[in-house]
């Protein structure tokens, strides 16, 4: 199996579900077929003290302070697309959450919810991968569930991760603190994800593949506070993409938002995918990617910060905070006029010339 | 980005705008016939930065805004029925007919898929014998010839199952309809570049002759919209009037003759109601003789279905660039693209969303325009 590309070696599929090649009824059931997918496919993947014993509930032990807390639930149609897949999606989307708060992502849960019917290579395949992408972000799966659902009521596979970090003290990174005068920074180009998807969707074939930018952030996250960056607001520009972000750091603190249009990073493939159906990156999903806000003369500090981090690499700065038009965000376009920079009403649809 | 970022050049613009304000020594009224070039004037804020002198005034060439209410009715009718898939181009599934939207079909159960071309239409009707598939086939002359060649494939291919829903229309025609109107205001009209590619310009040249206003075929991004009106006031300071053409690395004289030849075999011209407008003859095509078998009107027995219009709504008026969209009382109210009471704020293309979404519904203080 690949993953539009690479593939998971040595990876196998355990011998006691090797003679059920798919998800039945009884998988969800409670009984002998539940306890063979837990005890063959999810523990070894996941396996850590908290799972030991398969106690209803795990007990954590925090430091004192305050805890981040944020879930989220993935139906991504395809599940495997270029550059990811649902699995990897579900830890990656979670941790992101928690460290847009600032905290240091250390739990996740996982519960999913399989259709009747969906090949177990395949589940087992993307558990591995949810695995690999926990360890990459240095979560632990403390608590999971499964459900079975009859076929034709699920698409494959629904996960929904809920995930615990641990607050820094004296942190508070929120929209609301973000200032006239602070620098607005987002990690590399934009669109990717939601380009990636509806490429393999539609089956559009573009002059390159474009994969999907997934990936945990916490560690570049880490990196901003660990340098002691006084960060004002953070997130994730997913669903409504860039637009949707800065518009809510618009509204939460009551200013404006200036982005210079040229400045915004697009990759070519992305940028020749979106003119030709008529699409703006400013509003296509990101999965990794993270805008930040500084105050102005820590913004070249926090550039090279994000710079020395993988994830950073493609870091600039894109706009500033503004007093004036609160509540709006504003793009200075290609030619030096200026234009309203709206949230959108539904999806974006695809134009007919 | 190779064959745009040329055409978005800041300072060969700031050029264009001064070379366009000294050329101009009185007022004059252009109209941009095609939506994809008001979306482009109006998200590059291509009018803010233009001189005074010169008024943009956008025109009904939004395929999706001018197709009539009684034909999205028709389209709803059939995409709700059990036995088929309804394919369509994305833009289309937002645009409101009486009571409901194709979103709303499709949210009640409805097969209705969103398709790039008319030929995936055709592909999946080849992939699903049992189902009856049927495009939604909309737009000006630039989407004719691959519509034309999904309804001549699929007759090719012998496929009882594909059929298309027809409304186009031509720009020719809407132009003398603008023309013609007691209250017209355009004295000059910069043509659309993508239509001009399939049909070319040659027959714009009877028009310009008839009523002595230029015509100046334009291409869609900045530095083209901008040579496109600088052409044009040229030509009304020098008190010409030609057909002209401003985008030369994609349309030519003639156009593309062999696109032109599978039109005339599928389609022929025909009387079409303009939504917002009304009836304009000959501004349209319908299905030839030939191919009659696959009009869907015909199949599914939908075409005695006849709706009007929202009186509040004033697209019609929009369409005809006789109001600009934030003068319509309804214009960010009644109206938004959450809830559109006309095409207009549907499409893309439509002027009153390209208002709404580029902010022209407040005026912008501390920045720069």
């Amino acid at each position: 199996m690949t993953d539009g590309g690479a593939t998971i070696d040595g990876w196998a599929c355990p011998m006691p579900l090797r003679d059920q090649p798919n998800i039945v009824m009884g998988h969800g059931g409670g009984g002998k077929l539940s306890a063979e997918l837990i005890e063959h496919l999810f523990l070894p993947a996941f396996r850590n003290e908290h799972l030991e014993g398969l106690a209803d509930a795990s007990v954590l032990d925090l430091p004192p302070g305050k805890i981040a807390i944020s879930t989220d639930s993935f139906v991504v149609r395809p599940r495997i697309f270029p550059g990811g897949n649902i699995g990897e999606l579900a830890i990656n989307g979670t941790v992101n959450d928690v460290a847009m708060a600032g905290a240091d992502p250390k739990f996740i849960s996982v519960a999913m919810i399989l259709e009747e019917g969906m090949p177990i290579d395949e589940l087992a395949w993307l558990v591995q991968s949810m695995a690999k992408a926990a360890e990459t972000a240095g979560v632990q799966l403390v608590t999971g569930d499964t459900k079975v659902v009859d076929r034709g009521h699920g698409d494959g596979v629904y996960i929904n991760t809920t995930g615990i970090g641990i607050l820094r003290d004296g942190v508070d990174i929120h929209p609301r603190n973000v200032q006239p005068g602070d620098a607005v920074l987002v990690n590399g180009t934009i669109g990717d994800h939601g380009m990636a998807i509806m490429s393999v969707r539609e089956g559009l074939e573009f002059e390159s593949t474009i994969r999907s930018d997934t990936a945990a952030l916490n560690h570049l996250v880490a990196a901003l506070l660990d340098a002691g960056l006084e960060v004002r607001a953070m997130r994730d520009p997913t669903r409504g993409g860039l637009a949707a972000t800065l518009n809510e750091f618009a509204a939460a603190a009551g200013v404006g938002v200036v982005v210079d249009e040229r400045s915004l990073p697009v990759d070519r493939a992305v940028a020749s995918a979106c003119e030709m159906l008529g699409m703006d990156p400013f509003y296509v999903a990101n999965e990794g990617k993270v805008v930040v806000v500084v105050p102005d003369d820590q913004a070249d500090r926090a550039l090279d910060v994000m710079h020395a981090n993988e994830l950073g690499e493609g870091a600039v700065r894109i706009g500033e905070i503004v007093a004036d038009h609160p509540g709006l965000v504003v793009a200075r376009t290609a030619i030096g006029a200026t234009r309203v920079v709206d949230t959108q009403v539904g999806e974006q649809l695809p134009r007919i010339c | 980005m190779k064959y745009l970022d040329e055409y978005r050049d800041p300072e060969l613009a700031r050029k264009l705008f001064d070379e366009i304000d000294r050329i101009a020594t009185r007022e004059w009224v252009l109209m941009e016939v095609c939506g994809g070039q008001t979306h482009s004037i109006i998200r590059n804020g291509i009018d803010k930065l233009l001189t005074d002198k010169i008024e943009l005034v956008h025109g009904p060439g939004c395929p999706v805004c001018v197709t009539p209410l009684d034909t999205i009715d028709q389209a709803l009718a059939i995409a709700a029925r059990d036995d088929v898939i309804f394919c369509s181009f994305g833009d289309m599934l937002r645009v409101p007919g009486s009571t409901q939207d194709l979103f709303q079909v499709k949210g009640d159960g409805g097969d209705v898929r969103v398709v790039y071309s008319p030929l995936d239409a055709v592909k999946i009707a080849r992939e699903n014998p049992d189902k009856q598939v049927v495009f939604f086939g909309i737009g000006f002359e630039t989407t004719a010839p691959a519509n034309a060649m999904s309804v001549y494939q699929a007759k090719q291919m012998g496929l009882q199952n594909f059929s298309m829903l027809v409304s186009h229309v031509l720009v020719p025609p809407a132009i003398r309809a603008v023309l013609n109107s007691p209250v017209n205001r355009v004295q000059a009209f910069l043509a659309a570049g993508h239509v001009c590619s399939v049909m070319g310009f040659s027959e714009y040249v009877p028009i310009v002759e008839e009523h002595q206003v230029p015509i100046v075929v334009t291409g869609f991004e900045p530095l083209d919209v901008l040579e496109g009106i600088r052409k044009t006031v040229a030509q009304l300071e020098e008190g010409r009037a030609e057909a002209e053409n401003a985008y030369t690395r994609a349309v030519n004289f003639e156009g593309n003759k062999a696109a032109q030849k599978l039109i005339e075999d599928v389609f022929k011209t025909t009387d079409r109601n303009w939504r917002g407008i009304g009836m304009i003859p000959g501004s349209g095509w319908e299905l030839s003789d030939r191919y009659v078998d696959f009009d869907a009107a015909v199949r599914f027995d939908v075409g005695d279905i006849d709706t009007q219009e929202p009186e509040i709504c004033r697209s019609g008026e929009v369409l005809q660039g006789l109001i600009k969209p934030n003068e319509c009382e309804a214009f960010g109210k009644e109206c938004t693209p959450r809830k559109p009471l006309g095409a207009t704020m549907v499409s893309s293309e439509g002027a009153c969303a390209a208002y709404y979404t580029y902010g022209r519904f407040v005026e912008i203080e501390g920045v720069r325009s």
